[in-house]
């Protein structure tokens, strides 16, 4: 069993946990229930498997990604007739191994995924905090920003930019943290904002705490568990927008290697070599489905009454199962669910 | 009403000059057009003759009230590529995309509302299950593989469905699910959450201890109140198709929308037809966003126009 | 009124032995344990407790709201003789519950559709049960609207919940709740929610429309002055049971089990100065593993051995029941105030 370690997520910034004496049977504790999750659980490990992956890549791969061989051009996967155990996925129309690239793409697309919720959060909770904080003028200011901003052609202006100042893997993380901050920042100010007024934080107010501490101690602690879930699930959308760009020839460039790109390169082969968009793409959709399910348990984990409605869900399907299997257990009225039916 | 509806405009005309500064700092500061635009082949008296063309040579101050100005009385300038208005290029184009949008999600709306429904009423059932399922896979595949990988299952394989382009019925069939795919699976979840949450709300069980019919309690008193999340995400689905993703789908299957033009003109270095691409977006956002708004007001009493 | 008068009528609603079950991660949860109750025609029961102690819950079963997690494990509840439930009981169920026993809720705030207006909640109801046109049941609404004490009805139909204060949303509810001249109406802590002044306006309402229309209630409550002032009988519940019932008077004024002694005790009066409240000792018992025998006893003073059996509910009196082994034994000494206070 993979050890659960929900922390190693890019936006859990828990330094209020760490300092707790009980974190190891917390984790613990976090983990057994994760373990009940079949999904959750496949969702991490996939993801851990992932990061490893992206991390050790030159250990791994059996070749360099780049490495062409005019000779083994368009080699089938190994299972296939004409297909060898030197290339086990394949290889691409330059003959560089499909599986060294598929083993390399996770760098790109972990790597941009991780620094641009990391720099886009960042960002956009900085100034929800400070929008909800300060309020009146620079409160209407910072949201009117946002507003602006999220009715831009987004997308269009990406590549617009792009165009201009020249495609790179450092150009699209700027564009993409630039474009993608706004939501952090209107959950962040939704959140203080409603947690401004509850009695606690008032009183820590009235009684003359001061403004960081009122931030660091009342009010982030509220934050952590929908920011987390927001962070995910952000993550797999600019995993998805990366592919997309790189899809598109404006994210990363020949020769670093991106799944979206591999998939681009095989489209011209699809009818002579399916597995060349095939694999990179079922690495996109691998990596997205994995943090989807993982983000799913940590959503229903973090909310007490999603919890307690699945366990009642579970149990009583379980109960309506053995009900159907003894029908002499139970009178007909006895079943009755209220007047939905 | 009038007060609200000026406020929206006015925070439109926030937006397009937004776009305006954002367009102009990108194409006349950052970026060199006559390096862009210009093949390297060009001699230095052609670079030269170039930018007094389109006015670089002069301060950037007036750079930008020329802009200003060119935008404002909608001159984008010729394309390049095209050789004749950006402007017309952009209208030409621009109905297939709305079209296909139409398609995809018309076809995303008309199918999660009575999906995520039925998966509500039964949570755990197998309507349900296969709800969940077909979101979470919506929401995991990238567009353009899953568009690609029609093409090779029902074009190439099967040869039920033309590969690409644009014609009768049959072209808008492939296009249309790529395009609707994760707006579904969006859709369907927003749905299924939503009405599991209002069947749980006070009002239902009023609803019910009235001795209403199960289906009035469903399809009028929850589905009202879904409608108001629900309408809030498919006109974010709208706008943000708009706003360029359907260049994605345009390009895998090859549809002469403006996406597809927008990539285009990136590949020929047309800056004046994205530019005109851009903000001709940009404006119908705009005007979506103030229509929107009004819907909602149609749907959620509780908010007010003023 | 006169309850023997009534006992040779067939009562209206009649609760037998029922048994509501909750399954939650915490255990099973059990909610109901065997209630049984009845109500005649134009008869007002009250029923108190304390939160927890199955009130609503008892409502919620009539008026078959109860949902997942919960279940109705046994017992039965029946309307004029006939059961409501099983698949026969649950359609006739449907028929009758909006149109013949009738519910108002604890939160006005929640309980109307905020999306629809005023004049479609009301009018859907007559729709339903009495086959109007819409331009019929609008008419019936503003009608409905007047009666509950409404200005301006035919303007108001086409307002929208938001646009009603907390007292006038009650309103509302009560009209809806009386559209199809019930015979027994629910009301599940109507007031509750509403300010001191809002409350007594709304149970004067319910009052003049049970004498008006003749209709029999169900009070729900904690407040026992609501109950002294509205209503004949009383049923006192603790933890998932009735423990006490009998005319209301007789009731407040003579209590017989240690709970209800120690419930009216508690209660603040206006008329006794007093320096401070006094309350139960002790929490009510967890009803995911109730105690064996009686489920007060941990918190009763008169408790002993026998209490280790569970007591039925018998009659004390020809017109009252209570569920205690040493019924009608004062279970504090009458001084009020802590003898320990200096």
């Amino acid at each position: 069993m993979a050890i659960p370690m929900p922390v190693t997520t890019p936006v859990t910034t828990t330094r209020k946990a760490t300092q707790r004496p009980t974190l190891l049977t917390r984790l613990d504790e976090l983990g057994r229930e994760l373990w009940q999750d079949k999904l959750g659980t496949l969702g991490f490990a996939v993801i851990v498997g992932l990061l490893l992956m992206a991390i050790f890549a030159p250990l791994i791969a059996p070749y360099d990604p780049a490495a062409q061989s005019v000779i083994s051009r368009l080699k089938p996967p190994a299972w296939l007739p004409k297909g060898s155990w030197e290339h086990i996925l394949g290889t691409d129309h330059l003959g560089r191994d499909v599986l060294s690239r598929v083993i390399y793409g996770a760098r790109a697309s972990l790597l941009v995924g991780v620094l641009v919720v990391l720099f886009a959060g960042s960002f956009g909770v900085v100034l929800g905090l400070w929008a909800g904080f300060r309020g009146g003028r620079t409160d209407s200011i910072i949201m009117r920003i946002v507003d602006v901003q999220v009715a831009f052609p987004g997308l269009l202006l990406i590549l617009l930019v792009i165009s201009v100042i020249g495609p790179s893997m450092t150009t699209m993380i700027i564009v993409l943290v630039v474009t993608n901050w706004m939501v952090y920042a209107r959950v962040v100010r939704g959140i203080v904002l409603s947690v401004r007024q509850t009695p606690y934080v008032e009183a820590a107010e009235m009684i003359g705490c001061k403004t960081s501490r009122v931030i660091f101690r009342h009010i982030l602690p509220n934050l952590t568990s929908p920011l987390l879930t927001l962070g995910i699930l952000e993550f797999t959308n600019i995993v998805l927008a990366e592919a997309a760009l790189s899809f598109l020839g404006l994210g990363v460039q020949p020769p670093a290697t991106s799944w979206g790109l591999d998939v681009a390169n095989g489209r011209d082969y699809i009818f002579v070599a399916w597995w060349l968009i095939t694999f990179p793409g079922l690495s996109i959709a691998t990596t997205v489905l994995a943090v989807n399910l993982f983000a799913s348990w940590v959503r229903v984990t973090t909310d007490p009454q999603e919890r307690e409605k699945r366990f009642a869900y579970q149990r009583a399907k379980l109960a309506a199962r053995q009900a159907r299997r003894s029908p002499k257990a139970q009178s007909p009225k006895a079943t009755s669910q209220g007047g939905r039916s | 009403m009038g007060g609200f509806l000026l406020r929206r405009i006015g925070q439109g005309l926030l937006v397009v000059i937004g776009v305006t500064v954002i367009v102009f700092i990108a194409t006349r500061m950052v970026g060199d057009p006559v390096k862009v635009m210009l093949p390297l082949s060009a001699t230095d008296a052609q670079r030269a003759a170039f930018a007094q063309q389109i006015g670089l040579d002069r301060p950037i101050a007036t750079q930008f009230v020329d802009f200003v100005s060119d935008m404002a009385r909608l001159d984008f300038g010729d394309s390049l590529w095209q050789r004749r208005p950006a402007l017309d290029v952009v209208l030409e184009r621009l109905p297939n995309t709305l079209k296909l949008i139409g398609a995809g999600l018309g076809l995303a709306i008309l199918l999660s509302l009575p999906l995520g429904a039925i998966a509500a009423l039964r949570p755990g059932g197998w309507v349900d299950r296969t709800t969940v399922f077909v979101g979470l896979f919506g929401l995991s595949l990238p567009q353009f593989w899953f568009g690609l990988l029609m093409i090779v299952f029902f074009a190439v394989t099967l040869g039920w469905l033309p590969t690409s382009g644009m014609g009768g019925a049959r072209y808008y069939i492939l296009p249309a699910i790529t395009l609707a795919l994760p707006s579904l699976a969006r859709l369907v979840m927003l749905v299924r959450s939503s009405m599991i949450d209002e069947l749980n709300q006070q009002y239902v069980r009023t609803a019910r201890a009235k001795g209403l019919h199960f289906k009035r309690v469903v399809m009028v008193h929850a589905m009202r109140n879904t409608l108001v999340p629900f309408v809030t995400l498919a006109g974010w689905e709208l706008i943000s198709a708009l706003a360029g993703y359907t260049v994605v789908v345009e390009t895998v299957f090859a549809w002469p929308g403006l996406g597809l033009t927008a990539m285009q003109a990136i590949q020929k270095s047309d800056l004046f037809l994205m530019q005109a691409i851009v903000f001709t977006v940009a404006v119908l956002i705009v005007v979506i966003n103030v229509g929107l708004d009004i819907l909602y007001k149609l749907i959620d009493p509780r908010i007010r126009l003023a | 009124m006169n309850i023997s008068a009534m006992s040779n009528q067939e009562p209206l609603l009649e609760v037998e032995k029922l048994k509501v079950e909750f399954d939650t991660r915490r255990g099973l949860v059990q909610g109901l344990r065997g209630v049984t109750l009845s109500i005649g025609r134009g008869e007002t029961l009250g029923v108190v407790g304390e939160s927890g102690s199955g009130k609503s819950v008892t409502a919620q079963a009539v008026m078959g709201l109860i949902d997942l997690p919960g279940r109705i494990a046994s017992g039965d509840i029946r309307w004029k003789g006939r059961s409501l439930l099983g698949p026969d009981g649950e359609r006739y169920a449907r028929d009758i519950r909006g149109k013949e026993v009738a519910m108002v809720f604890q939160d006005p705030m929640t309980s109307l559709n905020p999306v629809l207006k005023i004049g479609t909640q009301i009018g859907e109801v007559l729709e339903r049960h009495l086959g109007m046109t819409r331009a019929q049941a609008r008419n019936r609404a503003a009608d409905l609207l007047a009666a509950v004490g409404i200005s301006a009805p035919v303007r108001r139909l086409d307002q929208y919940p938001h646009e009603f204060s907390g007292g006038m949303r009650q309103r509302v509810m009560i009209a809806m709740a009386i559209a199809c001249e019930p015979q027994l109406l629910i009301a599940d802590e109507p007031t509750t929610a509403l300010d001191v002044t809002i409350q007594a306006q709304i149970l004067e309402l319910l009052a003049e429309l049970q004498q008006s229309l003749g209709l029999s209630v169900v009070l729900i409550t904690h407040d026992l002055g609501v109950v002294a002032g509205l209503c004949h009988r009383v049923a006192v519940m603790y933890a998932g049971q009735i423990i006490e019932t009998g005319l209301a008077e007789d009731v407040f004024e003579r209590p017989a089990h240690p709970y209800t002694q120690g419930l009216l005790r508690s209660t603040p009066r206006l008329d006794e100065v007093s320096d401070r409240l006094v309350s139960i000792e002790g929490t009510p018992p967890n009803l995911v593993t109730p105690p064996e025998g009686c489920s007060f006893q941990q918190r009763c003073p008169l408790s002993g051995e026998a209490c280790r059996k569970a007591p039925k509910l018998e009659h004390i009196r020809p017109d009252a029941e209570a569920a205690c082994w040493q019924p009608s034994v004062p279970a504090w000494a009458t001084p009020l105030m802590s003898p320990t206070f200096p």
